[in-house]
């Protein structure tokens, strides 16, 4: 049985969890310290690192080869005219304007700034993009750019990218970011623990970056798919992230060689639905790194629509942690305005 | 095993984009018939997708087309024109058979265009010297004007000269370090799409010249309001065409060369640096020389 193709009927899934539960119950033992995680049907598997593994080992297999033909068949849809123009507009306000570069300077945060709260500069129509995503120190340039703006900003932390720092060292950087003002905080996990099998420390030190985030600070985990090597392992890393309290799952860096793909993004899509169909807790989902292409953009929101649903088609939910795909969706919104192939002369150079 | 019982193997015609010989995108193909209307091949009927995405590749390849040294632009020219003469008798057949043509003429016509290949081969290298240079100037500087090439030029070949025209307008076009996406002649498009083997084994980087057979009118239009192509050579457009590509063409300020009437159509003679000069513009640098001394002088 497999929760791929989300064509499974209700009571097939609720089912399934039920026999999670008679499974694991027997060892579980209820907290007698209140949790700072969120009361859920699930807070009880987190109790124990043998729970918690018990859990996640006992989620379901993904059918490579199912997850894979139904993200490239979804990939097929044509979409055309107005629904392009709305896909293209609702794809710019979902960007999460990236740079990530050891060569940042204020300057050109300051830049992604205004790009990121005016976008097309000739075209006042085009709707503002959710956020520029930057280093902690950039934190304080971004939040003057995009001052006034409802343009959000975005920080890495816990020692982005490679995540090998000590848990004092990772909070410090969340708090930096948090204090300088940061909206949205995207956290790494420890993948070396999480890949040895030890969740449980995984799970602290994302809750424990959920408590340095406190009430201002959205929380964003990034697993860095293309270093969990099995879809097994991104489907339990989502799981134990929504566990831990993350806001929103992201698949990677953007760092590594294998990226953000329709399916690994297909696979948290389905996490992120079931979850709520378990605990009633909406988790949001951020594809990051190789999104390039208008029609990549626009592949990404056929798979939340068909998997998540509508609820998610928002930038509360949904994000693109990309840079340059901005540019190509303003060339193909010119493109459609006009009627004439828009070039790269006309948008700015990043 | 006799000649009777071996079946032909057909030649399945493709476009030349990027390097590489892709079909169309949209699928379509059309009939090429020769000058008596017997069938001759299917060509790919390009759609504007395929000139966006000749557009997108010719633009890849400008970098280092207009990087390379003209030098060795020249040695890739001359290389293109020895790979046509290995390969004569096929572009004589082919020729022959898109304009009607005996053998012979259309010997000489395949001849005229390897000819051409090297005439603007030499040129690559010279035309800097005929139109650039150090300008005198009243004061202490060096003043140097310098030819640099416009960048993606579409180029629409000459609708009756299949081989020898469509020679004429790609080969200047790509001497002087622009890249261009060409569309064939409508009627005779195979000696194009043929001669595209040939740029894709002659060291030429891919992309430099992207072929695209079809409706001329289809496939122009968007090349012509397309705001990242920089030039346009309407050789092969007739006058209300040319006219409309024109005023599409004004929109992004493009450079237009108009059609012009080429010894009746016929592009044997020998063609001068007009071709050339249509798409490159001059970049002039102003460098001082030094101080002047109490001479006056610093030399």
């Amino acid at each position: 049985m497999t929760l791929i193709g989300g064509a499974g009927p209700q009571n097939e899934r609720t089912g399934l969890y039920s026999r999670y539960a008679r499974r694991y119950a027997r060892l579980v033992t209820m907290p007698t310290t209140a949790s700072a995680v969120p009361a859920h049907g699930l807070a009880d598997v987190t109790a124990s690192d043998s729970t918690l593994r018990r859990f996640l080992h006992g989620l379901p297999g993904v059918d490579t080869v199912g997850l894979e033909a139904r993200a490239a068949s979804l990939g097929t849809r044509s979409i055309k005219t107005t629904a392009k123009a709305y896909a293209i507009d609702l794809a710019i306000s979902m960007v999460d304007l990236t740079t990530l570069e050891g060569a940042d300077t204020p300057g050109k945060v300051r830049a992604l700034g205004a790009k990121a709260v005016r976008p097309d500069p000739t075209d006042r129509a085009t709707p503002a993009t959710a956020a520029v995503c930057v280093y902690p120190d950039m934190v304080p340039a971004a939040k003057a750019a995009v001052a006034g703006s409802g343009v959000k900003v975005a920080s890495v932390a816990t020692a982005f990218p490679a995540g090998r720092a000590s848990l004092a060292v990772k909070l410090a950087d969340v708090r930096e970011a948090v204090t300088a003002g940061a909206d949205e905080v995207d956290m790494v996990i420890d993948r070396g623990a999480f890949l040895a099998g030890n969740y449980m420390k995984v799970y602290d030190e994302i809750v424990a970056v959920r408590e340095a985030c406190g009430t201002s600070a959205r929380l964003k985990v990034i697993f860095e798919t293309g270093e969990l090597s099995t879809y097994d392992n991104i489907r339990r890393a989502s799981w134990l992230g929504m566990l831990a309290g993350a806001d929103f799952i992201k698949t990677s860096t953007g760092k590594v060689a294998v990226n953000a793909t329709p399916a690994n993004t297909l696979l948290m899509l389905e996490a992120v639905r079931d979850f709520r169909a378990q605990t009633g807790v909406q988790v949001g989902v951020k594809p990051a790194g190789g999104i390039r292409t208008t029609k990549d953009a626009i592949k990404f929101l056929v798979l939340v629509n068909e998997t998540a649903g509508g609820d998610w088609l928002d930038n509360h939910w949904f994000r693109f942690g990309a840079s340059s795909l901005l540019n190509d969706l303003l060339m193909q919104r010119q493109k459609l305005a006009t009627g004439r192939y828009s070039g790269p002369d006309y948008v700015t150079v990043d | 095993m006799s000649d009777q019982n071996r079946l032909s193997v057909f030649k399945t015609y493709k476009l030349y984009v990027g390097g590489k010989f892709p079909r169309s995108e949209s699928g379509r193909v059309y009939e090429v018939t020769d000058a008596k209307g017997k069938w001759l091949a299917n060509a790919p009927l390009s759609s504007r997708k395929d000139a966006r995405d000749a557009v997108v590749a010719a633009r890849k390849a400008f970098g280092g087309w207009s990087g390379a040294t003209a030098y060795n632009r020249g040695q890739i020219l001359y290389r293109i024109a020895e790979m046509l003469e290995g390969r004569r008798d096929q572009y004589v057949a082919e020729v022959a058979d898109a304009e009607g043509l005996s053998k012979s003429k259309a010997g000489l016509q395949v001849d005229a265009a390897i000819d051409r290949w090297v005439w603007y081969a030499g040129w690559t290298d010279k035309i800097a010297q005929v139109v650039g240079g150090g300008n005198p100037v009243a004061g202490p500087f060096f003043n140097l004007s310098s030819p640099e090439p416009t960048g993606v030029v579409a180029v629409l070949a000459p609708q009756e000269s299949s081989f020898l025209g469509l020679v004429s307008v790609v080969a200047p076009v790509i001497a002087t370090g622009n890249t261009a996406v060409v569309v064939a002649s409508e009627k005779a498009p195979l000696p194009a799409l043929s001669l595209s083997e040939v740029l894709a084994t002659s060291d030429l980087p891919g992309g430099v010249v992207n072929i695209l057979s079809g409706r001329t009118a289809e496939i122009a239009a968007p090349l012509a309001s397309h705001q990242d192509v920089n030039a346009i050579d309407l050789a092969g457009a007739d006058e209300t065409l040319a006219k409309e590509l024109e005023i599409a063409a004004a929109d992004n300020l493009k450079r237009v060369l108009r059609p012009q009437p080429v010894d009746g159509g016929g592009w044997s003679t020998t063609p001068g640096t007009d071709r050339m000069t249509a798409f490159l513009e001059t970049k002039t640098v102003w460098h001082p020389t030094g101080a002047l001394g109490a001479s006056g002088s610093s030399y």
